[in-house]
């Protein structure tokens, strides 16, 4: 063994220990457990910045262990994986230190971490999973892991939510289950591989392939949210801000599309997969998706549900882009699975704060929160100007290779439906930033806290993540073009699907 | 060293130091509980010996006092008897210690002999390889089962007791006329001279169907499971623990002995098909019967009904992958069923009762028995990383190779059945429930917690031993059809 065997595993276990020895902390243990949090995500940062260098360098990391005598559970960093898993450490990182300062005081909070823990190791190894098993391994531990914390308030609503979270994501399992035990015993191979590995299989058994990606894909598509297994998104918003954060931008709904993105390049292969004519269905269901979330979103007067239909839709760009056949449209796909995750992590950020220091819930109630809370507004007036696709922001960045790949693969439809798009972002995003910043404040607000001290409008916990990736929205589009980028990764990877690996 | 470990009949010490043990208990009460722990220590040991022999060796015969087959008592085992007596090592290690501190000093005297003797019993039997031994050692074991059922002596207890040995005895007879036919015409109770002689005449059709039909309602196989559920939630937890955990898996074993060796080539296809579709039958009733519960120990129990199910979708199948398959689910079981009535216990303990509906103050105080019990319930749903993953894995691969999509999709919905009755007790863990309660609750020992909490981690474990246990099951290939 040496370490580049080892890396991979301890990019693991520095979630995963933390997580089960906060489970035996004592309740009134808040600052060992706030050292063990910070530790082992800052462990995770500095293991994961190492793999990117090494990766860099030219260097393998990989981990094997025999799970039965002819399959293994693998992790290994490739370019892709190592997209997801640094934006999953970074997240962590600014997710645990808000979850911190947001849940100060209130009860089960040992439990909470714990599980908060076990959640982003489970991302994690959905993100190294280097064959099909791991990741349906790691795919189902997210799901048991997540459970605890959207009902962790242990409200009759908390448990309904809950319950339908189970029902939704435990059923996608099953099939993502069928369809891995069934390519098993067509290829007996699981072994993710640049350009897939079905290729070569007998033309005799294509109709099982087909029925296969649906399978694999219905079985991600539900963590992905999209249309119509989307149902328990909006409903899990009742979980805290932070659980909603790491459901919509590190963990889960990011682990579905992370699926989709393995399914048809490193399974199928983007070739192949269009060859039996698999990639058209999915732009077609990533639109549904983009378009039913939006006009749902409009008409939604809590703000959290508005951000979860807005995920919905926002999320199958993804899809979308990994469904236009052509390298430019896989570019804006795989960009997006960062400049997204940044962008809607900002959103739920800062209504949480809206939530914890003024007791809003309501878009309605939102008048004239810019003057009381002006960083937190400006964070969410740039991440949903970001989400509309406005100049200067990551959002920018997706939307413009999205189109052009959508224009070379010869789809001008999808264009339309990416402008139609924008528009219904624009339609439910705007009347909130005029709201907060133009219409005057109300009497009082529902649930205020006075300010306190130096930082005016919220504890530096709760403020600094929000501003933190607020910047990195705008750093994402104005250094888009530089080498350690989310851009110039999601082109390296690019480069490998489709012209055989030259970095 | 090696030799030292390759010398020593552990698999006569398997029987007779439990049996020793219980005669020794039953005289001088005093040292019983160290002689318990101490025994159940060694027959650990004694399995792992057991297994590095038939690692080197391959099968393990003996032959008691020199006397070979058809006059004296003959000791064998193979990888399918290593399975059971793994399970039976574990988990009676588990309970032992549960026990210890479970019962009062005045219920231990009565309860270490009998336990001591269901050991041996159980043991015995997995080391017996032919019918009359068999008998022997599963009637045996089924009046010590009865006995711990009657341990707490009241009127419930007692009338539990009575039905369950009412249906045993009803089991063990049935089996028994089916041997004494098959030896009144062909003259053997040696398992592969029989497969020689075998011929389809109607008393051997009789015997078959006699002695599949106490097998089938010993191992509780729906609908003969109608017993199981009272039975089982009735008794002392620890005993439930054993009785779903290892007692029906007794019977099972020697069905699958006979099937495998005798019946399976006699009988043919309809009547494997017919055991498959009870073993479907059985997952989907005890499922629906068990997420309608609303006592835990009865949702507990008819988890057991469903779970045998899956042990009965390898009849169908009969690949070598899918007896494989079932060995995994049935050793993945025995420990998260355990684990499960293990936890269960502890929760009725605490709070003096087992309604799901108010469960909630008691399963927030005792977190590390709802760990055990999530960490069981995720075996059992067949989730992964864990045994029952394992399981549900190579008997899903079986299916679809042999193009079964029908069985497919009751594991599945199986699978999803079972995440549902699960859920309904661990949503528990989750609710306002005012905790600092308002009577003052039994103290449970930590070794309580702690032995449900290991036992539910071995089932997890499992799902990362596959590779070395597979060989292991293989050595001398049970399941080809051959004899011992």
């Amino acid at each position: 063994m040496n370490w580049q065997v080892w890396l991979p595993l301890l990019v693991v276990l520095s979630s995963l220990l933390p997580g089960l020895i906060i489970f035996v902390l004592p309740e009134n243990r808040v600052g060992l457990r706030t050292v063990l949090n910070i530790s082992g995500a800052i462990a995770k940062l500095f293991l994961v910045g190492w793999m990117l260098w090494g990766v860099a360098e030219g260097h393998h990391f990989e981990a094997r262990l025999a799970l039965l005598p002819d399959i293994e559970l693998v992790l290994r960093a490739d370019p892709l994986a190592l997209l997801f898993v640094t934006l999953s450490a970074v997240l962590w990182l600014l997710t645990t230190m808000y979850a911190i300062g947001y849940l100060e005081g209130s009860p089960h909070r040992s439990r909470f971490f714990g599980f908060f823990s076990l959640c982003v190791t489970a991302a994690t190894g959905v993100a190294l999973s280097g064959n099909l098993l791991t990741f349906l391994v790691f795919y189902e531990l997210l799901t048991l892991t997540t459970y605890p914390l959207v009902v962790h308030r242990g409200t009759e609503m908390a448990r309904q939510a809950g319950q339908t979270y189970l029902i939704y994501t435990l059923a996608g399992g099953a099939l993502l289950l069928l369809g891995t035990v069934w390519l098993y015993t067509l290829t007996g191979t699981l072994e993710f591989t640049e350009h897939g590995f079905l290729h070569e299989l007998d033309t005799a058994h294509h109709p099982s392939l087909i029925i296969i990606f649906i399978l694999l894909i219905a079985g991600m598509g539900v963590k992905a949210a999209l249309v119509p297994l989307h149902g328990w998104l909006p409903k899990a918003m009742i979980a805290p801000a932070p659980v909603s954060a790491l459901l919509h931008a590190v963990a889960v709904v990011k682990a579905g599309a992370f699926g989709i993105v393995r399914v048809v390049y490193d399974v199928y292969g983007v070739e192949f997969a269009q060859m039996l004519n698999l990639l058209t269905p999915l732009a077609i269901a990533a639109s549904v998706t983009i378009i039913w979330g939006s006009l749902r979103a409009l008409f939604q007067d809590d703000l959290k549900k508005r951000l979860a239909y807005s995920t919905v839709s926002q999320v199958s760009y993804i899809a979308l882009g990994v469904a236009l056949f052509g390298p430019i449209g896989t570019i804006g796909g795989l960009v997006h699975l960062v400049h997204q995750g940044i962008m809607k992590i900002t959103l739920f950020f800062c209504a949480g704060n809206y939530a914890e220091k003024l007791g809003i819930h309501r878009i309605s109630q939102m008048n004239g929160t810019g003057r009381r809370m002006p960083l937190t507004t400006i964070a969410f007036s740039v991440a949903a100007l970001g989400m509309m696709g406005a100049p200067l922001t990551a959002g920018a960045v997706s939307k413009a290779w999205l189109m052009d790949g959508a224009t070379a693969a010869n789809m001008p439809w999808v264009v339309w439906v990416l402008w139609a798009s924008s528009l219904l972002n624009a339609a439910y995003f705007l009347p909130i930033l005029w709201r907060s910043w133009f219409l005057s404040q109300p009497y009082a607000w529902p649930n205020d806290h006075p300010p306190i001290r130096q930082w005016h409008e919220a504890p530096w916990l709760l403020l600094l993540p929000p501003l933190v990736t607020g910047t990195a929205i705008l750093v994402a589009d104005v250094f888009a073009t530089f080498e350690m980028s989310p851009l110039a990764w999601a082109q390296l990877i690019t480069d490998r699907e489709y012209f055989r690996g030259v970095p | 060293m090696t030799d030292v470990w390759m010398g020593v009949p552990w698999a006569v010490i398997l029987i007779v130091l439990p049996l020793a043990a219980a005669m020794t208990a039953f005289v001088w009460p005093r040292i019983s509980q160290l002689l318990v722990l101490g025994c159940s220590l060694v027959i650990v040991l004694a399995v792992t010996g057991l297994a590095l022999q038939l690692w080197y060796h391959g099968v393990f015969h003996h032959a008691l006092g020199g006397w070979g087959a058809p006059l004296g008592i003959e000791l064998y085992a193979d990888g399918l008897s290593l399975v059971l007596l793994a399970a039976t090592g574990l988990v009676g290690a588990g309970v032992s210690v549960y026990a210890s501190a479970y019962f009062s000093v005045e219920e231990k005297r009565r309860f270490w002999p009998i336990w001591l003797f269901l050991l041996a019993a159980l043991n015995a039997l997995f080391l017996s390889a032919d019918l009359f031994n068999l008998y022997v050692t599963l009637e045996l074991m089924g009046l010590a089962a009865v006995a711990l059922t009657a341990l707490p002596g009241s009127r419930d207890a007692l009338a539990g007791a009575a039905r369950y040995l009412f249906v045993s005895l009803l089991g063990s007879l049935a089996y028994l006329l089916g041997v004494a036919l098959l030896y009144h015409a062909f003259g053997s109770l040696d398992i592969a001279v029989l497969a020689e002689r075998l011929r389809p005449v109607p008393a051997a059709w009789v015997a078959l169907g006699l002695m599949s039909a106490g097998l089938l309602l010993k191992t509780a196989l729906f609908p003969l499971h109608f017993w199981l559920p009272p039975a089982h939630s009735s008794a002392p937890s620890p005993v439930s623990a054993v009785l779903s955990a290892l007692v029906i898996k007794a019977s099972l074993y020697i069905l699958l002995r006979l099937w495998i060796m005798l019946f399976g080539p006699f009988a043919g296809d309809g009547v494997a098909a017919f055991l498959g579709l009870l073993g479907v039958a059985a997952i989907l009733w005890g499922s629906v019967q068990a997420l309608r519960q609303t006592r835990l120990k009865l949702l507990v129990a008819y988890s057991t009904v469903a779970q045998i199910g899956y042990l009965f979708l390898a009849f169908p199948l009969a690949t070598v992958a899918s007896w494989n398959a079932t060995m995994v689910l049935l050793l993945s079981h025995a420990l998260a069923k355990s684990a499960m009535f293990l936890a269960a216990g502890n929760f009725l303990n605490f709070g003096g009762h087992d309604r799901i509906a108010d469960l909630d103050h008691i399963v927030q105080r005792l977190p590390l028995s709802a760990f055990a019990f999530a960490l069981a319930g995720v075996s059992l749903m067949g989730l992964p990383p864990s045994g029952g993953f394992i399981g549900k894995w190579l008997l899903l691969e079986a299916a679809l190779v042999q193009g079964r999509w029908d069985l497919a999709a009751v594991m599945l919905f199986g699978g999803l059945l079972t995440a549902a009755y699960v859920f309904k007790v661990l949503g528990k863990s989750f609710t306002q429930a005012d905790v600092a309660c308002t009577y003052q609750p039994k103290e449970i020992p930590a070794r309580m917690q702690w032995v449900a909490l290991i036992l539910a981690c071995g089932a997890i474990l499992l799902g990362f031993g596959g590779t070395p246990l597979l060989p292991l099951l293989e050595i001398g290939v049970p399941f080809d059809g051959s004899g011992p």
